[in-house]
């Protein structure tokens, strides 16, 4: 808690039409690392980074960056805040170049070539650099608007869907720059409808749903804590009724009978019925036969879905 | 106040008026420099002299105060509606800049683009009509005064239209009858006692009055009300513009 980068304290949000965005919320964001915030459509996470830079003005609450109160100190704060909006939107006669160097102006910075030189080159827009918007593809847009974002040097990035109507190759490649950066130790707060990008990429993972913040988590420990494991036992020949030695475990069977499917929290493997190696054993005593094995983790979105629903 | 903001914003409005050359320097010249034609030319010849100025050099200074406040609006209005509109003002929200420099960098763009223009239409001017700026520096303050101003009018404009109708709606309907109104092809002791009164509310009156006497000497209105018109009306839409990016009005839900 000691090294946070950004503090949102009790951050809500009214619009004018009475739709409550934000409730609330309570965030805070370790310097360095890259933070993903999940949830679904109309959730808040537009709605939340908007607020945190600049673009909603709260209903109530407090948002400060890297010490910054993002209202009252707005130069020192929005400085250190690079922003990756979620529409496709710029100035389609500008040429790459000179709407990368207007971001840089705009936040302040005096000129310098060579480091939008090397932005563009990293995001591979340097052989676009003077063309028109209009004339490049969406991915291409995606980029610029990075490039943009990153012109002024910031100390934190944020991506609002960086990857939504992106092809997988972009994307791979885009994952690789946000790593770079953050190697650079540049904080990155991603939103994301992609389970998976969060799952690659994130060190924590914060699921917001109906404006409220339902959980923050490190990745694994999330992964770990809400993970279901389950292990399929598959038999040689099929069971009609289970042994009663078998009684004790949780075990469902598939509808032909040849399959035992073992379900167990991963965190607690050893715990209660004595986990897989009693299992194992108990199938070895009652005579079944067993012809293979396999395990599976639930992923980030099933636990994504479970959360979900269950706070619906 | 940084600089680098203010000259980023100039630099990409000016390189916007350089893209859109034709439609935005030549077409006001060539339909202004039409009026000079029409009115001072060929109709103008057949009507008596004001104030000792022939008529063709009378409108001068009105035309170029209708180009002057049109275009400023105009230019100002489309400059921050079209980000506005394309969603590119999120960059501008969220710069570490304040209302001022955001104006400045705006508003100044467009008012240099008017004042060029007003340079360029006097320079045109001359060509067909016969006459001398008696007061060269008044007529330079009174040009940057009016198109500052009305500048900030068409950005106040662009922020608060929600579409391209309603960026054209005040121009059109506010702009163009109180200059066509305040005296910029007459002057105005030529119009009825009470319509003289009325005339007195807009706010036109004064700007063409104070320009006008920069050239000849002559003025509907003094010179001193003229200039405090000015700028009470740059302080007014100052203060709105504050008060705009304080409460985030159409900017900011």
């Amino acid at each position: 808690m000691s090294d946070s980068i950004i503090r949102i304290d009790g951050l809500s949000k009214t619009f004018a039409g009475g739709f409550q965005a934000l409730r609330q919320v309570d965030l805070s964001i370790q310097r360095g690392e890259i933070f993903a915030l999940l949830g679904p459509n109309g959730a808040g996470k537009t709605t939340l980074i908007s607020a945190v830079c600049g673009l909603v003005s709260p209903s109530q609450g407090t948002v400060w960056v890297d010490g910054f109160d993002n209202v009252k100190a707005y130069r020192p704060a929005r400085e250190r805040i690079g922003l990756v909006p979620q529409e496709l939107t710029n100035e389609a006669f500008e040429t790459v170049w000179n709407t990368v160097s207007f971001s840089r102006g705009l936040f302040g910075k005096p000129p310098n070539p060579t480091h939008i030189e090397r932005v563009l080159k990293s995001l591979t827009l340097w052989e676009k650099r003077n063309n028109r918007l209009i004339t490049l593809s969406g991915g291409m847009k995606r980029r610029v608007l990075i490039a943009k974002a990153l012109s002024h040097e910031p100390r934190i990035l944020f991506l609002d869907e960086p990857t939504a109507g992106v092809d997988v190759a972009l994307r791979r490649e885009m994952w690789d720059v946000v790593r770079e950066l953050r190697d650079h130790g540049v904080t990155i707060i991603l939103t994301t409808h992609y389970i998976e990008e969060a799952e690659e990429m994130a060190d924590r993972i914060g699921v917001i749903n109906h404006g409220e913040i339902v959980l923050v988590e490190e990745k694994h420990a999330l992964i770990e804590k809400l993970g279901r494991k389950q292990l399929t036992v598959q038999l040689f020949e099929p069971l009609q009724t289970l042994p009663p030695g078998l009684a004790t475990f949780a075990l469902t069977q598939n509808d032909a009978g040849d399959e035992l499917i073992y379900s167990y929290e991963s965190a607690t493997q050893k715990a209660g019925d004595g986990g897989i190696s009693a299992l194992l054993g108990a199938l070895n005593k009652a005579g079944v036969g067993v012809k293979d094995l396999h395990t599976r983790q639930s992923s980030l979105e099933d636990i994504f879905v479970d959360l979900v629903k269950e706070r619906a | 106040m940084n600089v680098y903001p203010v000259r980023a914003i100039y630099m990409a409005e000016m390189m916007r008026t350089r893209r859109t050359l034709l439609q935005s320097v030549v077409s006001p010249v060539i339909s202004t420099s039409l009026y000079f034609v029409v009115f001072g030319a060929a109709i103008g010849s057949r009507i008596d002299e004001i104030g000792g100025v022939s008529y063709g050099a009378f409108i001068v200074p009105g035309l170029i105060m209708l180009m002057l406040l049109t275009q400023s609006v105009s230019n100002a209005s489309f400059g921050i509606f079209f980000p506005k509109f394309s969603g590119s003002i999120y960059e501008l929200l969220s710069a570490p800049i304040s209302f001022l420099e955001i104006v400045i960098g705006y508003v100044g763009a467009a008012a240099t683009k008017s004042v060029v223009l007003g340079l360029i239409i006097l320079a045109t001017a001359r060509l067909f009509v016969p006459m001398e700026v008696a007061h060269p520096a008044w007529m330079l303050l009174f040009l940057l005064l009016t198109a500052v101003t009305f500048s900030m009018l068409g950005f106040i404009i662009g922020i608060w239209a929600d579409g391209f109708d309603q960026l054209q709606l005040v121009p059109l309907l506010v702009i163009t009858p109180l200059t066509f109104l305040g005296g910029s092809f007459y002057s105005i002791d030529m119009l009825p006692p009470f319509w003289q009164g009325v005339t007195l509310f807009n706010p036109v009156v004064y700007l063409v009055s104070g320009f006008r006497w920069s050239f000849y000497g002559i003025s509907d209105v003094s010179m001193g009300a003229s200039l405090a018109m000015v700028l009470l009306f740059l302080f007014v839409c100052l203060a709105v513009i504050a008060w705009i990016f304080r409460t985030g009005y159409r900017l900011k839900p």
